[in-house]
């Protein structure tokens, strides 16, 4: 798939409750065709503390809006100057990176899609994908608090949506792989990302009950296309991308102790 | 237009900008955002003679304005790129050159010989200055004896352009430049990056799995530029300079400094296109200067 170098403009940047930003981007050019689960690596502003670019999931992206929606948990320099991007203001990407989520077989209906914090962005896309396709999919989402749950709304128009709070604030109580609809409905497919400890919990319960499950990972990069073999995960054919041979991987090619 | 050629040892080289080994993968990483073909020279992924996995996760630290890595040398081994990637990458309208690397001195040769019998790729450059691998890499590069006894053994095996990678990491980078050069270098390129590390101290733990790792990145541009400066003066055989290059003005620095090509490394991590860029940004340099030529300002520093 052919990758992209772009100045994109800064349409919306909206803070969300708890620590995270919705930032909507456009352009003047048609956005390039772009796949569930793949990233975008994000220009910053070149300052001492954001040198290198930020790898930023795809959450979003309406081609006949011509809209691309990032969100972004404020966690460091980067994320935090991302925040203070205006309306108008340019922000310099390169994208789409990274493989896709595969599409279910024809034998797999029932799909699930986990997410865990802001691991919930790739699953939007996801799901309006999957919505698009014809499947009726079933998200679950994980967060600490009520403030943590992120873009309900969005969610709901793709498929039923089940909660987990840590806090019971919102939801049942607990992790996402406590939630009662684990044990209600038999699922063919399930898709995730979010913490490590979160998908590690998920890809053990996909195991234990022979289901199918792809994980998407996250890991500190710097150039974000299979180049400098910094972002590696173990897989069982060993050192992988996480960048070009991921971010998605399928958990039967990992070496998870699960 | 400004006639940018430039040569190291027999190799011609379009322009003086060639891409650091490890940052550029074999060039196909890139070929979505610019014509690679308009590189002076694509320096491959360091290659040893067997597989290597490279080092454990994680392996990178963003430091400010640089990055630490431990990538320690990841490759399929000479044999798989053989195989495998010289046949996409060997018409590709520029130089390729491939960045080799060993732990013993018969591992460089072997690997070495592989390379010399193959058409496209018309030099190397001897990776004698990796710090992130446990033997040899740098343990090579650091004292004069051990630099010439590798680079004379090289030498005798291979006949087309040799480039030795020097290591920053050393008391006196001109003494080694010397010592290769003496072992029958054609050139050599510097720097390698920098020994570094970096800690987090809320899990008081090292960031990288192997505690230190090579720092480069715009904060080393200043050593890099010195010790291009001194090893210019002192060796003579043509230089490569490198290190923190992120634009064609840094660029042009170096080639002041004494070098007769230049290699971008970090910085193709944040802007893919930045190595034409910089072949640009040299050539509106020296039309802006009033220079026919790069040649023309190749360690032109006054510093009288």
């Amino acid at each position: 798939m052919r990758k992209y170098l772009l100045d994109l403009t800064v349409s919306s940047n909206e803070k969300l409750s708890g620590n995270y930003i919705l930032m909507k981007l456009t352009s003047e050019e048609k956005l390039p065709e772009m796949l569930p689960g793949q990233f975008a690596e994000v220009r910053v502003d070149g300052s001492p503390s954001t040198f290198l670019r930020r790898p930023i999931s795809i959450h979003y992206v309406d081609r006949n809006t011509n809209e691309l929606w990032f969100l972004i948990q404020l966690v460091g320099d980067g994320t935090r100057k991302l925040a203070d991007l205006k309306k108008g203001d340019l922000l310099n990407v390169m994208l789409p990176l990274g493989n896709s989520f595969s599409m279910p077989t024809t034998e797999q209906k029932e799909l699930l899609l986990v997410g865990g914090g802001v691991g919930t962005a790739p699953m939007l896309m996801l799901g309006s994908v999957l919505k698009n396709l014809g499947f009726e999919p079933t998200f679950l989402l994980g967060a600490r608090s009520k403030k943590d749950l992120l873009q309900l709304d969005k969610f709901e128009a793709y498929g039923n949506v089940f909660v987990t709070t840590e806090d019971a604030t919102y939801g049942e109580k607990g992790f996402v792989t406590n939630h009662s609809i684990l044990k209600q409905k038999k699922f063919d497919k399930i898709y995730t990302c979010g913490p490590t400890p979160m998908m590690k919990a998920v890809a053990a319960y996909a195991s234990k009950n022979g289901i199918e499950c792809e994980v998407s990972l996250e890991n500190t990069m710097a150039c974000g296309i299979g180049a400098c073999l910094c972002c590696v995960t173990d897989t069982k054919e060993g050192h992988k991308c996480v960048c070009s041979d991921g971010p998605v991987f399928n958990i039967k090619d990992l070496k998870w102790q699960i | 237009m400004a006639d940018l050629t430039t040569n190291i040892g027999k190799l011609v080289m379009k322009n003086p900008v060639m891409t650091a080994s490890g940052t550029f993968g074999y060039g196909e990483e890139f070929s979505d955002f610019i014509d690679i073909s308009k590189i002076g020279g694509i320096i491959v992924k360091g290659t040893t003679i067997k597989h290597r996995e490279g080092n454990p996760y994680p392996r990178m630290a963003e430091t400010p304005s640089g990055m630490l890595n431990a990538v320690g040398l990841q490759n399929k081994g000479v044999d798989y790129f053989i195989e495998h990637i010289y046949p996409r990458i060997k018409d590709t309208d520029t130089n390729i050159l491939v960045n080799v690397s060993g732990s013993t001195v018969a591992d460089y040769v072997a690997t070495a010989e592989k390379i010399a019998a193959l058409d496209h790729i018309p030099a190397i450059e001897l990776n004698i200055s990796c710090p992130n691998v446990k033997e040899g890499g740098m343990a090579f590069g650091t004292s004069c004896a051990s630099a010439e006894s590798v680079v004379s053994a090289v030498r005798k095996a291979y006949g087309k352009t040799l480039i030795v990678k020097l290591s920053p990491n050393v008391t006196n980078i001109a003494e080694i430049a010397l010592a290769v050069e003496a072992a029958g270098a054609d050139s050599v390129s510097l720097i390698n990056t920098i020994m570094g590390m970096a800690i987090n101290a809320e899990k008081r733990r090292p960031v990288l799995s192997t505690v230190t790792g090579g720092l480069s990145g715009a904060c080393v541009k200043p050593i890099a530029l010195r010790m291009v400066w001194q090893v210019a003066k002192a060796v003579k055989i043509p230089v490569v300079g490198l290190g923190g290059i992120m634009n064609a003005t840094d660029a042009v620095e170096f080639l002041l400094a004494g070098a007769s090509a230049i290699e971008i490394g970090t910085a193709n991590f944040i802007d893919p296109t930045i190595t034409i860029k910089v072949a640009e940004g040299i050539n509106d340099y020296l039309e802006r200067h009033g220079f026919k030529s790069v040649k023309d300002i190749i360690g032109q520093l006054e510093t009288a």
